[in-house]
């Protein structure tokens, strides 16, 4: 199924990726042609068989509470584009109603 | 001393031991080279001095002190995804321009105790997304046997270094075929492990329940010492397997007599594949029953739709690895936001290249509410069937053959426009990530003077299987990879 | 008269268990007040290249919380992420639990109701977002700290059974106490260990159907929450009354204007596109695991306030206020197993040593219990006593012998001091003689400044012997 451009501004708007000119329609039609291919999965009847979320069998991997020791405060920021008093700065988180 | 760039690790180690060289004079010799060629190569992005004089030196000492392991003093290049503590690490973004990770990958740091130097890190396709690097945000790597077609990718720099001799070694990874396709194209060797056989700590992810981390060498020898010293459990990564390291090796010498090895249907007719791929796999398929093994006919009837379930389940994952990337802690940052919204917008729209785009909205697409249950979960179904085929073939044989790749090189440009010819690269790779298993390419000779490479899929865990193969195809057909005859 | 609404609530509460490390990472747990960005690693600063590894003690404090919850507790759980992008989430997604959580269908009993438990499950907590600015001079920048992200949270999630802002308190103060008991956390809501978000819609009584509910955020006490749900409730009525309709929002309480507003986001509805998290295998849970926490859990709250009256014949009120903390709950117990008598030793907790936080030993408490008992220290004395016997570790009855304020109940000890005081009065024995009866007082008085420790009750019956 070909996707529409409000699809393409929905999806992009979720993956927080801005428009510029010509994106909408790049985009449209790129997956649409992309998710042609993949529509073949929908001739297979996959009722009975369960998911594949992890291929290899292991289970049960925890860690003992134990604490180890993190990155001072300079190393934690040291690649921050902006950092100010030991915080990350970023613009406004309050957006306009 | 150009022929020091052509060694072997055991061939190095002994020279090494002799002391006949040293550490740093193999190091300048591969440095040298690197000057020399890769202005026209470009299988680097950086060089890391510090580390490699550091690193060479620690070698000698150890020499001196008789440690003989066999990675003393071995060069290594670095692809771009792999991180190194303080050694800039941009996974070919330009998002990520500028990031030193305070932290050394597993992988790596199990390497460098074990001797081996690196010299600096090679190119790839954005976040390792792309079958050419021609995806790479910085600039494209060119194929050393000819320098206007592509070394394949997403690990197309770390091929290409090997194949130039400018690195003895180099690390990839391979999430449907980054390793083993690039190495095809490059006449290198190349190994994707068994999802969990190399802990994933310190790669930066592409698609987590796919990537592995895996060596490039010029030889299947060197290729197995290498991922035997970087295998094994690894309690920062609870997907990493608790098995020994070492298995990788058992048996590996002892040939192929008696063994059986599979010949899928779907992939020798594989659409696309070029007859001259296809004459030098018969080749080899002969030399391997020449040297002992029984030949067998097996089908994986779902091969069709492996490249449909891997793109879903690969962008689907790759959409939520990659939101990190917001310029928050690291990386690309936009000045002049009004706010974080439009700042997390216009920062990921100038920091991710096209393919990256494509990926994450195709990703985004197909886990969003409504489209789940159509897109992600029925790939994730069509993956169980997918392994099921391999399982069922290997109750018919011990190891799979096939090609690679289907075709060889390609010139650099000629599929950028058209994402799904290049996603059909990987039609005879993804089916081993899928499944995780493990799978090697060796080169088995030329088809219009460009590389081909042969693919030996095994059974999770065997490893050693694959090694086994493909180092008696090695050895009987007397295919070695060569350094590209560049200068 | 009777409200023509009825309140339906459900709770989704957050709960720091007790581990001493992070959920996904060996970060330490800091303290409120730490440097921003000091408990922080690679991992939870969601740098490139690094994955999660679950922590066993946020498992296990999980489960123990589900077992004391009577959940059921499938075999096979696993982590999902929960993908949206927010400065104060570093990955950008949250690893949390979506269809299947470690536990589902538990009931806490509530005075009698119980109260049923949708789901227990385990996720990563966030960081912390600090903003410039104010409402007039708007916010163009804002700081981020991770410390906190990465800390195990539970999150537990009622079906709506809750009926009024009473009904919510008690149970997340029910809860607390359930935490505490069975050593899960410390649940601390000054602390943000413990935060609860009630959704709250209001329907005809008598009417099936569920009303349009408000989720309340930013609660962080247990006042908070029941004047932000009486506000709420008034809110949602008044609305209605008036013809409106309420619209399904999140809403904060602000605690210094004591009434709820709405948090207004531009977002379109939420997508968080959960799947499962590829970085970590699922977990396949051992009954015989379940099993041995189940059998480790310590007598839980309910079934201790039961046994407080039925055992110790304590009233209800004081049972319920004892078994609601543990560590009272368990000073009561071994001060009456070391002899004290229940009912006194009950009011010395609930009067003295729960509201000051300072506990003595059982067997100081059971010793003071006794001097009060036999007479043998005023009580005030004895609030004296009890907090040097805290402070400096010493039994009462050696403080007390130290002091030489031991309570004189003896007759002829006292018949000097009685004399004294008549002597020294001459009026007020003569007017009590002569009728007078409330002359006694100032005698009483008198006599309690000359001696202190006098047995008020013999001494009176002294005095009156003597005047009589
Ligand atoms: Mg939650
Ligand atoms: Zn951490």
């Amino acid at each position: 199924m070909p996707l529409s451009k409000d699809e393409v501004r929905h999806v992009a708007m979720l993956a927080r990726l801005s428009l510029e000119p010509g994106d909408e329609e790049f985009y449209a039609e790129q997956l649409s042609g992309i998710l042609a291919h993949i529509d073949r999965l929908q001739q297979l009847d996959t009722e009975s068989i369960p998911p594949t979320a992890q291929v290899v069998e292991v289970a049960n991997t925890l860690r003992e509470d134990v604490p180890r020791p993190g990155l001072t405060q300079a190393d934690a920021l040291a690649n921050a584009p902006a950092a100010v008093d030991g915080f990350f700065r970023v613009p406004s988180i309050q957006e306009e109603a | 001393m150009s022929e020091l760039t052509e060694l072997t690790i055991k061939e190095a180690a002994r020279l090494l031991r002799l002391r006949s060289i040293s550490a740093a004079d193999l190091v300048t010799a591969h440095v040298d080279r690197i000057q020399q060629l890769d202005r026209r190569v470009k299988a680097f992005l950086r060089f890391t001095p510090e580390l490699w004089d550091k690193q060479a030196d620690q070698a000698d000492k150890r020499i001196k002190d008789g440690d003989p392991g066999p990675l003393v003093g071995i060069p290594m290049a670095v692809k771009d995804v792999l991180c190194v503590r303080g050694v800039e690490t941009t996974a070919g973004s330009q998002i990520l321009r500028g990031f030193k990770p305070p932290y050394t990958g597993t992988a790596m740091s199990r390497l460098f105790e074990a001797g081996a130097v690196m010299l600096g890190v090679t190119n790839c396709d954005e976040f390792a997304m792309g079958s050419s690097t021609e995806n790479s945000g910085y600039h494209p790597t060119h194929n050393p046997w000819d320098l206007d077609r592509v070394p394949g990718g997403s690990s197309g720099g770390s091929a290409a270094a090997v194949a130039a001799g400018e690195a003895m070694i180099a690390l990839g990874t391979d999430t449907g075929g980054s390793i083993r396709q690039p190495a095809a194209l490059c006449g290198v060797v190349g190994m994707k492990p068994t999802y969990g056989r190399v802990s994933r700590y310190g790669l930066i992810a592409f698609a987590s329940s796919l990537d592995q981390i895996g060596p490039f060498a010029r030889c299947v020898d060197d290729a197995a010492i290498t991922l035997a010293a970087m295998a094994g459990h690894d309690p920062l990564d609870a997907t990493s397997s608790d098995r020994v390291g070492r298995d990788v090796l058992n048996n590996y010498g002892e040939g192929v007599e008696g063994m059986r090895l599979g010949v899928p249907r779907e992939y020798y007719d594989v659409q696309g594949i070029e007859s001259g791929v296809k004459a030098a796999i018969d080749q080899a398929i002969k030399s391997l029953r020449d040297a002992g093994a029984e030949i067998v006919d097996v089908s994986l009837p779902h091969t069709d739709y492996g490249l449909a379930a891997y793109y879903i389940i690969a962008p689907a994952e790759c959409s939520s690895n990659l939101a990190r990337f917001d310029g928050v802690r690291y990386g690309m940052f936009t000045e002049d936001a009004e706010n974080i919204t439009e700042a997390y917008m216009r920062t990921r729209r100038k920091g991710f290249g096209t393919e990256v785009r494509r990926r994450v909205m195709l990703g985004t697409y197909a886990l969003s509410s409504g489209y789940y249950d159509a897109y992600y979960l029925k790939a994730q179904k069509v993956r169980t069937l997918i392994k099921r085929d391999f399982d069922e073939a290997f109750q018919k044989c011990d190891a799979i053959v096939s090609a690679t790749s289907p075709t060889v090189a390609f010139p650099i440009g000629s599929k950028t426009q058209d994402p799904l010819s290049m996603y059909l690269c990987d039609v005879l790779t993804l089916g081993g990530n899928l499944a995780g298993l493990p799978g090697i390419s060796v080169p088995c000779g030329m088809s219009e003077g460009l590389p081909v490479g042969l693919q030996v899929l095994a059974p999770q865990w065997g490893e050693n299987v694959a090694l086994r193969v493909a180092r008696t195809y090695e050895e009987s057909s007397g295919v070695k990879a060569e350094v590209a005859p560049l200068d | 008269m009777t409200s023509p609404w009825e309140v339906v609530i459900g709770m989704e509460v957050h709960v720091q268990p007790r581990t001493r490390s992070k959920m996904f990472c060996g970060c330490a747990i800091g303290q409120l007040g730490d440097p921003p960005n000091s408990n922080v690693c690679e991992i939870c600063l969601g740098m490139p290249g690094t994955l999660p590894v679950i922590n066993k003690a946020a498992v296990e404090a999980c489960l123990k919380t589900a077992v004391a919850l009577n959940c059921e507790i499938p075999r096979h759980t696993k982590f999902d992420r929960k993908n949206y992008m927010y400065p104060d989430l570093p990955k950008g997604y949250q690893i949390s639990q979506y269809d299947l959580p470690m536990s589902v269908n538990g009931v806490l009993e509530l005075d009698g109701r119980r109260i049923r438990v949708r789901r227990v499950h385990l996720e990563e907590d966030t960081g912390k977002l600090i903003h410039a600015g104010d409402k007039l001079h708007k916010a163009w920048e804002s700081f981020v700290d991770l410390n906190r992200a990465g800390v195990p949270l539970m999150e537990i999630v009622t079906e709506p059974d809750l009926r009024s802002a009473d009904e919510a308190r008690d149970y997340a103060v029910a809860l607390r106490t359930l935490l505490r008991t069975i050593g899960a956390s410390e649940a601390d809501m000054e602390k943000g260990q413990l935060r609860a978000e009630p959704n709250i819609s209001i329907r005809r009584a008598g009417s099936e159907e569920l009303g349009v509910k408000t989720e309340l955020k930013n609660i962080n006490s247990f006042r908070a929450l029941h004047r932000a749900i009486l506000y709420e409730v008034a809110r949602q009525a008044e609305v209605l009354e008036s013809g409106g309709t309420v619209v399904q929002e999140t809403r904060g309480w602000s605690d210094a204007e004591q009434r709820t507003f709405s948090q207004r986001s531009k977002e379109f509805a939420e997508d968080y596109r959960y799947f499962p998290e590829p970085d970590l295998p699922p977990l396949e849970l051992d009954p015989g695991w379940i099993e041995d926490l189940r059998r480790a859990l310590p007598e839980l709250p309910g079934a201790r306030r039961a046994r407080l009256v039925s055992q110790h014949k304590l009233p209800e009120a004081d049972a319920v206020l004892i078994a609601a903390d543990r560590d009272l709950a368990d000073l009561f117990e071994a001060a009456v197993a070391k002899g004290a008598e229940a009912k006194p030793a009950a009011n010395w907790i609930i009067g003295e040593v729960a509201p000051s936080g300072k506990f003595p030993t059982p067997e100081h408490l059971a010793d003071l219990v006794k001097l009060v008992t036999a007479g043998s220290i005023t009580r005030d004395q004895a609030r004296e006593v009890l907090i040097e016997s805290v402070e400096t570790g010493r039994s009462p009855s050696d403080i007390v012998a130290e002091h030489g304020f031991a309570q004189v109940s003896d007759e002829a000890a006292l018949l000097a001091e009685v004399e004294a005081v008549m002597a020294a009065n001459p009026r007020a024995v003569e007017d009590y003689r002569g009728g007078k009866k409330q002359a006694l007082g100032a005698l009483m008085a008198d006599l309690k400044k000359r001696a202190p420790q006098a047995n008020p009750k013999v001494a009176s019956e002294l005095l009156l012997r003597l005047l009589g």
